[in-house]
Parts: C-alpha cells; sequence; structure tokens
C-alpha cells in the first residue's frame, strides 16, 4: 500500500508574474475523494491556480503540502492543458508516450494507448498524425495521455471548452467512470452547467482569488459573494 | 561557355570509362566528408538539444560562440590544425598530418558549430511548445533530449546535411592539413584546386560536376531514405 498523497494543504500561496501578482494569496484543503471544479471568470486564475496545484508554477510566497514526498506526490498526477501539447508523432504513439516513459515495452504501450484512444472516441484515427486531428479530437487525445498511466490525481484545464455537446457529455462520462475508479479530479470551468452536472466542490476564484469554496450543492444553491452570484446568472443568461 | 561544355564532356567521359583515379578520389571525397559529418552530428545534435533545454549561465556565451565560428575561414582552421598535429605540435606524437584522418578532423571542428546552431534552433522551438508537457509527465533529462531529438529528425537531418554540404566543397582547410597527396589525401576539392592552378580547365570543371551531383546525391538518397522510413506527414 503507497502513501497517499492527498489531502493537500496550500496555505498563503503567491504566483507573480514580474511586478503582477496573478494569484492569491490563496490557501484551500483538497480532500481525498470526488470531483473538484475551479470555477471562474477568463483571467480569473483558474489555469495559474490548476498548474500551481502541478508544481508547474514558482510561488513566491506560500506552501504546497502533499501526504507524500513532493517527488511522489507529481508522479502520481496528470494534467491536460487548456491548448493541448500535440507531439510530432502519430495519435497512438502520442498516447502511448508516458508509458514508454515508464519502460513500459512498445508493444504493450501501444495496446493499451489503442484501447483508450477507442474509450475516448479516437479509434478511427490512431495512426494519423496527431497534428491533423480536429480541436475536440486533439482534447480528447491529451485527455486519454493522461489517463494511461491511471493517475491518482488527474487537473483538467477546460478540457471540453472546444469540444461539442455530445464530445462533451463522452467526456464527462469518462472522468465520472475515472472517479468511481478512485481517481481524485480537479478540473476548471466556464460552465456553470458543466459544474452542475460534475461538481462535488466547487472552488470560485476571480482575479486570482479564491472567493468561495465548498460543497457544489450549497454554492449552486446560494453563492455567498456577488461575483458568484453575477457569474452564475451571467452564464445562465448567455 | 565552350569550356563548360567541354567540362561536362568530359565529365562524362571520366564517369562512364569508370576512370580509376577519379573514383578513387571521389570515393576518398565521399568517405572523408561522411564520417566527418557523422561526427559533427553525433557531437552538434546532442549540444544543440542540450542548449535549448538546459538553463545556465554560460548558455548565451556557448550560443554566442558557435554562431561566430560558424563562419570560421577553413584556412585558418586548417593552419591551427596543422600547427596543433605538425610533428613539433602538442599532438604531433600521433603523427596524423596528411593522413585523411586529420582531414576529418579539421572537417568536424568545421561543421561542428553549423550543425549545433541549426539543431538548437529548431530544438528550441519544439521545447517550447513541449516543455510543460515533458515537465507534467516527469521525463527525465535524458528523456526529454531523447523525445526533442526524435521529434525535430527532419529539422535534425537538415542541420547534418547543412554541415555535410560545407564540408564536402571545402578546400582550405582539408589542402593545409592533408597535402592533397596523390592516392593517398587528395578528394574532389584539392583535385579541382590544383587542375585549374595547372589550367586543365576541362578536368576541373569535370571534377566541379562530379562533386556537384555527389553532393545532389547525398542529399537525395537521405531525403529519401527519411521519407520511406513513414509516409505520414513528417
Ligand atoms: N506576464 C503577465 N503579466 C501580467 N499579467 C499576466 C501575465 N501572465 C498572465 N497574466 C494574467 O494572469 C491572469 C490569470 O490568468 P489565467 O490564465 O490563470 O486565467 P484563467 O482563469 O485560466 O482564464 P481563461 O478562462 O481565459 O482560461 C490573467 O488575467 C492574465 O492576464
Ligand atoms: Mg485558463
Amino acid at each position: 500500500m503507497v502513501a497517499p498523497l492527498l489531502p493537500l494543504s496550500v496555505r498563503d500561496a503567491e504566483v507573480w508574474r514580474g511586478p503582477t501578482r496573478i494569484l492569491g494569496p490563496v490557501s484551500l484543503d483538497l480532500g481525498e475523494t470526488g470531483i473538484t471544479i475551479v470555477l471562474g471568470p477568463n483571467g480569473g486564475g483558474k489555469t495559474t491556480l490548476l498548474r500551481t496545484l502541478h508544481g508547474l508554477e514558482r510561488m513566491r510566497r506560500g506552501s504546497l503540502k502533499w501526504s507524500c514526498s513532493r517527488e511522489e506526490a507529481l508522479k502520481r498526477q496528470a494534467f491536460v492543458f487548456q491548448q493541448p501539447v500535440i507531439m510530432r508523432r502519430s495519435v497512438v504513439e502520442s498516447i502511448a508516450y508516458p508509458l514508454l516513459l515508464d519502460r513500459v515495452p512498445k508493444r504493450d504501450a501501444l495496446a493499451r494507448a489503442a484501447e483508450i484512444a477507442g474509450n475516448v472516441g479516437l479509434a478511427k484515427h490512431l495512426e494519423l498524425p496527431a497534428q491533423v486531428l480536429s480541436g475536440g479530437e486533439k482534447q480528447k487525445m491529451a485527455l486519454a495521455r493522461a489517463l494511461i498511466r491511471r493517475p491518482d490525481l488527474l487537473f483538467l484545464d477546460e478540457p471540453c471548452a472546444s469540444l461539442d455537446g455530445e464530445s462533451t457529455h463522452e467526456i464527462e462520462e469518462i472522468l465520472q467512470r475515472a472517479k468511481a475508479d478512485g481517481t481524485r479530479i480537479v478540473m476548471s470551468t466556464h460552465s456553470v452547467g458543466q459544474a452542475r452536472r460534475m461538481a462535488d466542490q466547487i472552488l470560485f476564484i476571480h482575479q486570482g482569488q479564491i472567493l468561495e469554496a465548498g460543497p457544489a450543492d450549497a454554492f449552486l444553491a446560494g453563492p455567498q459573494t456577488l461575483e458568484a452570484r453575477a457569474h452564475i446568472n451571467g452564464d445562465l443568461l448567455s | 561557355m565552350n569550356d563548360i561544355l567541354a567540362g561536362l564532356e568530359h565529365a562524362l567521359r571520366l564517369v562512364v570509362g569508370f576512370d580509376p583515379t577519379l573514383y578513387e578520389i571521389t570515393l576518398r571525397s565521399l568517405s572523408v566528408t561522411l564520417t566527418a559529418t557523422l561526427i559533427a552530428s553525433l557531437i552538434g545534435l546532442p549540444l544543440g538539444a542540450w542548449l535549448s533545454v538546459n538553463r545556465f549561465r554560460a548558455r548565451r556565451f556557448i550560443i554566442a560562440t558557435l554562431n561566430a565560428l560558424m563562419g570560421l575561414p577553413p584556412v585558418v582552421v586548417g593552419l591551427i590544425v596543422f600547427v596543433i598535429f605538425s610533428r613539433s605540435g602538442p599532438l604531433g606524437i600521433f603523427g596524423l598530418l596528411f593522413t585523411t584522418k586529420v582531414m576529418i578532423i579539421a572537417q568536424v571542428i568545421l561543421i561542428t558549430p553549423i550543425i549545433a546552431s541549426v539543431a538548437h534552433q529548431a530544438i528550441r522551438e519544439l521545447w517550447a511548445e513541449y516543455h510543460d508537457l515533458l515537465i507534467s509527465l516527469n521525463a527525465t533529462r535524458f528523456q526529454r533530449i531523447k523525445a526533442l531529438l526524435w521529434d525535430s529528425r527532419r529539422a535534425l537531418l537538415t542541420a547534418s546535411l547543412t554541415g555535410f554540404g560545407r564540408a564536402v566543397g571545402e578546400v582550405g582547410a582539408i589542402m593545409i592539413v592533408g597535402g592533397n597527396i596523390d592516392h593517398s589525401t587528395r578528394v574532389l576539392t584539392t583535385a579541382i584546386a590544383l587542375e585549374t592552378g595547372k589550367g586543365n580547365f576541362a578536368l576541373a570543371l569535370a571534377l566541379g560536376f562530379v562533386l556537384i551531383a555527389l553532393a545532389l546525391g547525398v542529399n537525395y538518397a537521405l531525403h529519401f531514405l527519411s521519407r520511406t522510413e513513414r509516409s505520414s506527414r513528417w
């Protein structure tokens, strides 16, 4: 039995770009189960927050404590970027790549990649160069690549932003399945509808500050801050 | 114009007649330059990748130096290598002067900066794209360099071919260190220089056409080989 990586405890974390503080100070605790949705307007700091948790941003102040060592924690998480990173490889090779890094034999890695590609609806595109996929297909490929190592913790930065309704539904089902298998999910979105469907907990972030954090039901039923209320109403109107 | 036609005709006659001297120096040109390109690529490509991936204080300095070294005058390189390998020089004991080995060394010095520079340029762009993903996936430094080298292999082939192109047509350095000795260190470029000096323009031109054909042939061959490996877009 390996040590769990969660809960995660963040205290007074700040990220700066030169003279500008783009995130924080934020404090939050990430529990062991469920789906946490990071909700907020464009430029609110969702991407920065997720990247900071994943260790991709240097914090100028504050602390970030996993329940296991940092190295161990980073090994057991995966990240789906808002702009998917497309390798100069075929779809199936791109998805298999994380397993190749783990020295899984190439045949096994490719077989596993083909299976996961099937789950996200890319079965027909396995041998295509990844660069020719459509925007939505690239997102699905990035999700498959993130899932292939069976991470304990999965970050997704607006994974459905460029997907149509049907694809969004497929992705949400895959994520629900991953959650049922014990994967902890932290996902950003600006879609209140998606938050409603998926969230167990919600972090509402605005101008680099976490304005609200708590169970999804309570938040969606009655947001406490003006900004959150405006965001929810605005989203419903549009 | 007549000279050029005469040169072409002469070249044809030499090639069709399997002129032994021509084949000898052509093969020597090819083996010296291909060996030099191979060695320079083995040094220059990973160096280019390493410079793209690592941030350290001397990095900019090394890159600036590489760029400056790209324009090294071959004669000066030849001279320096000559002095180093001459009997009284620091590496004189190896007795390499006036051998093809020292010609290879001179060419490696000439083209490694070019190969490293061109490779660095291509890999840096790819690294900007891959950075977050490779960090996120916990790829080791070695794995990162490997992925970047593999995924930019087309650009790297171009880097190597650029080096090959410069080396195969180079005359100043190998003339000095190799000495243009018949049946020993004479290659196409030094033979051209010699024949031109003697006033044998037709023969010189003929050799020149063979040299051009050689350069084209190697480029075609490598591009063809790299294309058949996979039919997709890269
Ligand atoms: N170099 C910089 N200097 C100043 N501000 C910056 C810099 N880089 C980013 N920012 C700002 O940081 C803020 C947070 O950006 P972030 O990408 O985290 O927002 P987001 O919530 O993910 O937005 P979106 O919904 O559009 O993806 C933005 O307002 C952005 O303009
Ligand atoms: Mg964002």
